[in-house]
């Protein structure tokens, strides 16, 4: 076993850190001790499902067998994704075709510059994780961004109509609201980047050094890694900003509502 | 002609409806038609449906003899310019906002829409979220204004306007009006339609009310009135 490593022992010895949110649900009267007991039973299962299969396709003597699998995964993530958010924001008009859309395009690109560059080679052990870091992140900025944009043109209702009152079209009365819900999409995840290293120390960095990885090194992968996610966050923002902004108008100009009253 | 023709115009919202197969017409020239009504009668539903910022669900709208579906809607909004309930002005200065509705607009063409709205042309470079409630709905009637609609549509501009200002949008709407400029204007306010009207469409329940619907509305509006200028120690 590796100095890193976590053994069947130790993954058991952490569930006392689940006892103690037990017991903080249970002192303070939460009522969340079967949820914490779902969410526990159930990421342990998913992750060590995962794990053995990832064990299955990742050979680390032959990096570049199983690539098609590896690819067939990060499709599967990216429609899994894409489901998640349409149940996570159901409120959001067409959202699984546009989150799907988001996050293919911010794969595709992210993708490609990853591969196409050579930041990383293109294994089963690169593109699995590394997709998925990237996939997870735009999936939470999806659903952030879809809500965002619902929210900003139901608060600016007024000023969007009053563009539209004077001539404007849809484009150009959206404009000042999708903009502020963009820069708002996109603006944590700029904090999270700019507070990494100094507030967190982030996941696969932490992996690697506690794999034995020069930190140096380490920093170098995490660094590729957290412009990559703020890339594909951009992207994936502005796709679902626009098509949600696109979808909140008719095409004769008209901004439509969930709830409408008369008057 | 008449400026705007209803004929059996229903709107739905999902399963509300809000007007009912409303069959009207409002005079064209230079006067004043209030729609008057109780809330949720459908009266600025009515109104939205002159500048397309709403469609029937079913029946059609005519505007000076012509379908009004069959215009193209962002050239019709300028043609029937509209001030809403609250002033909303643009992040900005006044010309900012002016800017907005007429992006060529010189200087002059500014301090002669600000002039038409009874703003002073000082005011052109002032941040707009500074502005009083009244001073901003003045701007916002400028805004409209200086694209140079044909029709104007107040949908209860007032509402949110102490009595002063409120006053001053009136003979505002008035002057305008003199000018040959048809306004059709939402109230609910019966003393107003008094001040202002040249002619009255009473709604209730999303129709047209019949005769005896209006002088119950009246009489019943009214002695509200009383009963209010009674609490406050007037009438």
């Amino acid at each position: 076993m590796a100095e890193g490593d976590v053994g069947w022992w130790g993954l058991a010895a952490s569930l006392v850190l689940i006892a103690i949110t037990i017991g903080v649900s249970v002192w303070r009267n939460l009522d969340l001790e079967r949820a914490v007991v779902i969410a526990v039973v159930r990421a342990g299962a998913q992750l060590l499902a995962v794990g053995y299969v990832l064990g299955l396709i990742i050979i680390p003597d032959e990096p570049e067998k199983n690539v098609e699998y590896a690819w067939a995964w990060l499709g599967f993530m990216v429609v899994f994704a894409a489901w998640t958010v349409s149940r996570r924001a159901p409120e959001v008009p067409g959202v699984f075709r546009l989150a799907l859309q988001a996050l293919v395009a911010s794969t595709a690109v992210t993708v490609a510059v990853i591969f196409g560059l050579g930041i990383f080679p293109p294994e089963t052990r690169t593109i699995i994780p590394i997709g998925g870091m990237m996939v997870g992140n735009a999936m939470s900025s999806t659903v952030v961004a879809g809500r965002r944009i619902l929210a900003e043109f139901s608060e600016k209702r007024p000023d969007v109509e009053a563009r539209l009152a004077l001539g404007q079209s849809w484009r150009d009365a959206s404009r000042p609201s999708l903009r502020s819900a963009l820069r708002t999409g996109l603006t944590s995840q700029i904090e999270t980047t700019k507070a990494v290293g100094l507030v967190f120390l982030p996941g696969a960095m932490t992996g690697l050094i506690l794999a034995g990885v020069d930190p140096v090194a380490a920093v170098r992968v995490q660094a590729a890694i957290m412009f990559l996610i703020l890339g594909a966050v951009a992207i994936n923002v502005v796709v679902i900003g626009t098509g949600v902004t696109r979808r909140l108008f008719t095409d004769d100009h008209r901004l439509i509502r969930v709830a409408r009253t008369a008057d | 002609m008449p400026l705007f023709s209803f004929d059996r115009v229903t709107v739905r919202f999902g399963d509300t409806l809000v007007l009912d197969a409303v069959t009207a017409t409002i005079s064209d020239g230079g006067s004043i038609t209030c729609l008057l009504g109780p809330s949720g009668s459908g009266k600025s539903t009515m109104l939205r449906l002159c500048n397309r910022l709403e469609v029937p669900s079913a029946g059609c709208i005519r505007f000076r003899g012509a379908d009004l579906a069959a215009d193209d809607p962002l050239r019709l909004r300028r043609r029937v310019g509209m001030v809403f309930q609250r002033p909303t002005v643009f992040p900005g200065t006044v010309r900012d906002n002016l800017l907005v509705a007429q992006p060529d607009a010189s200087g002059e063409h500014c301090e002669s829409a600000l002039a038409r709205a009874h703003v002073d042309a000082r005011f052109l470079d002032r941040d707009a979220d500074a502005l009083s409630g009244g001073e901003a709905q003045r701007v916002c009637l400028a805004r409209t204004l200086i694209t140079e609609p044909e029709v104007l549509l107040m949908d209860e501009p007032t509402s949110s306007l102490d009595p002063a200002s409120t006053r001053n949008l009136e003979s505002l709407g008035a002057e305008l009006a003199s000018g040959g400029m048809p306004i059709i204007w939402v109230t609910h306010d019966l003393a107003q339609a008094d001040r202002i009207a040249d002619e009255r469409l009473v709604l209730t329940e999303g129709r047209v009310a019949d005769e005896h619907e209006t002088t119950h509305y009246f009489a019943g509006e009214d002695a509200d009135h009383r009963h209010g200028e009674a609490d406050r120690g007037g009438g």
